[in-house]
C-alpha cells in the first residue's frame, strides 16, 4: 500500500513533465487544469506513491516535497 | 495508510532547499539550469558554508543567477566569470568561491579567462552549463554546437568546413596542470542528478585543501533553442550530445 506522499507546489509548476517518465508507479500526470501563469500543471493520479522522490529530485523548479514513512 | 497520515514532518525525505530564494525562476519550462542550480544550493546548505560562499554570475540565460541563490553573488561581464571569481578568491581566502557560467559564456567570449584561471590554478569551482547553443540570445550557434545541428544562425545544420569544429573545452581544460578536478555530468534522470550532486560536492570540498580549479561539466538541454518539448529534448540529448560529450571523471588528480 502507499507508503509515501508528495505534495505538489502548482503555482511555481511550468509543465515541462520531465518527472512524469521518472516515476516508477505512474503516480503523477499533467492536469487538465492550469495554474495562474497558464501552464497545465502536476498533479497526482492516484495513490500508489512510494516516496522515492525521483520526480522531486529531476524537477528544475523544486515543485514537489515527498514524505515516506520510514 | 491515509495521504494525512504521511504527509507530516518526521517523514519528510525531500524538500526544496531554503539555499534557493522563493523566487519562481524565468527559465524555461524543463531546462537543466533549474535543477543545477538546485544541486549547487543542496551542496552549499549539505556543507553549511551558505554564509561562507560566495558565486559569481555570468551572462547568458542564468545571468538573473544572483536573484535565485540565497548566497553573496557578483555579476562578472560576458565570459569574465573566471577572473572575477579569481579576484573575489585572493581576497577572501577562505570563503568558498564559485563560478557559474553557460557554454556561449565559458567557451566561446570567456575562452581566454577560463584557460588562464584554470593554467594557474585558482582554488575555485566552476560550474559550467553545456547546451550547445546560445540560448538567451534566440538559438545561435555556439562554439559546442554539434555537427549538423541546426541553429538560427546554422539553419543547414553545422557544417565542419567552415564553421568549425565542436569544442571540447573540458578536455582542454583537463591537460592544464592548474586543474584538480575535471568532470563531466549531466541532470536529465534522477541517478544522474545523483551523480552530478556528488561531483559538485567534491568540487567544493576541494577548495579546503587548497588544490587548484574543479571544473564541473553539466551537460543540459535547450528545448527552447532545440525546438523541442522537455521531455524530447532530454531523449536528443542522450543519442546526440552523450556520444559526443561521454559522461565522467576527466582528471581527477590525488
Amino acid at each position: 500500500m502507499a507508503k509515501g506522499a508528495i505534495v505538489i507546489n502548482t503555482e511555481r509548476c511550468k509543465g515541462c513533465g520531465v518527472c512524469i517518465p521518472t516515476c516508477p508507479n505512474k503516480v503523477i500526470a499533467l492536469s487538465k487544469k492550469v495554474n495562474s501563469k497558464g501552464y497545465n500543471h502536476l498533479e497526482v493520479q492516484n495513490d500508489n506513491c512510494i516516496g522515492c522522490a525521483n520526480c522531486a529530485i529531476v524537477c528544475p523548479d523544486g515543485v514537489i516535497t515527498v514524505y515516506r514513512v520510514k | 495508510m491515509k495521504k494525512e497520515d504521511i504527509i507530516k514532518p518526521e517523514n519528510l525525505v525531500y524538500r526544496r532547499t531554503p539555499v534557493l530564494t522563493d523566487n519562481v525562476m524565468h527559465y524555461c519550462p524543463g531546462c537543466g539550469h533549474g535543477t543545477a542550480h538546485r544541486i549547487v544550493a543542496e551542496v552549499i546548505e549539505e556543507m553549511g558554508i551558505q554564509e561562507k560562499t560566495i558565486g559569481i554570475a555570468p551572462v547568458g540565460c542564468s545571468v538573473l543567477a544572483y536573484n535565485y541563490f540565497d548566497v553573496d553573488m557578483q555579476e562578472a561581464a560576458h565570459g569574465r566569470a573566471p577572473a572575477l571569481a579569481t579576484a573575489v578568491k585572493r581576497l577572501k581566502p577562505d570563503f568558498f568561491v564559485f563560478s557559474y557560467q553557460g557554454d556561449g559564456d565559458l567557451a566561446a567570449i570567456g575562452t581566454g579567462e577560463t584557460i588562464h584561471a584554470c593554467n594557474r590554478g585558482e582554488n575555485i569551482t566552476m560550474i559550467f552549463i553545456n547546451n550547445g547553443i546560445y540560448g538567451m540570445t534566440g538559438g545561435q550557434m555556439a562554439p559546442t554546437t554539434l555537427e549538423a545541428m541546426k541553429t538560427s544562425t546554422s539553419p543547414y545544420g553545422r557544417e565542419l568546413s567552415m564553421m568549425g569544429n565542436p569544442l571540447k573545452i573540458t578536455e582542454l581544460l583537463a591537460q592544464l596542470p592548474g586543474t584538480c578536478y575535471v568532470t563531466r555530468q549531466a541532470v536529465h534522470t534522477p541517478a544522474l542528478v545523483r551523480r552530478c550532486k556528488r561531483a559538485i560536492r567534491q568540487a567544493f570540498e576541494n577548495q579546503k585543501e587548497n588544490k587548484g580549479v574543479s571544473f564541473v561539466e553539466i551537460v543540459s538541454n535547450c528545448n527552447s533553442g532545440w525546438k523541442m518539448t522537455p521531455v524530447a529534448a532530454n531523449k536528443w540529448l542522450e543519442e546526440n550530445m552523450l556520444p559526443y560529450y561521454p559522461l565522467g571523471d576527466i582528471k581527477v588528480s590525488k
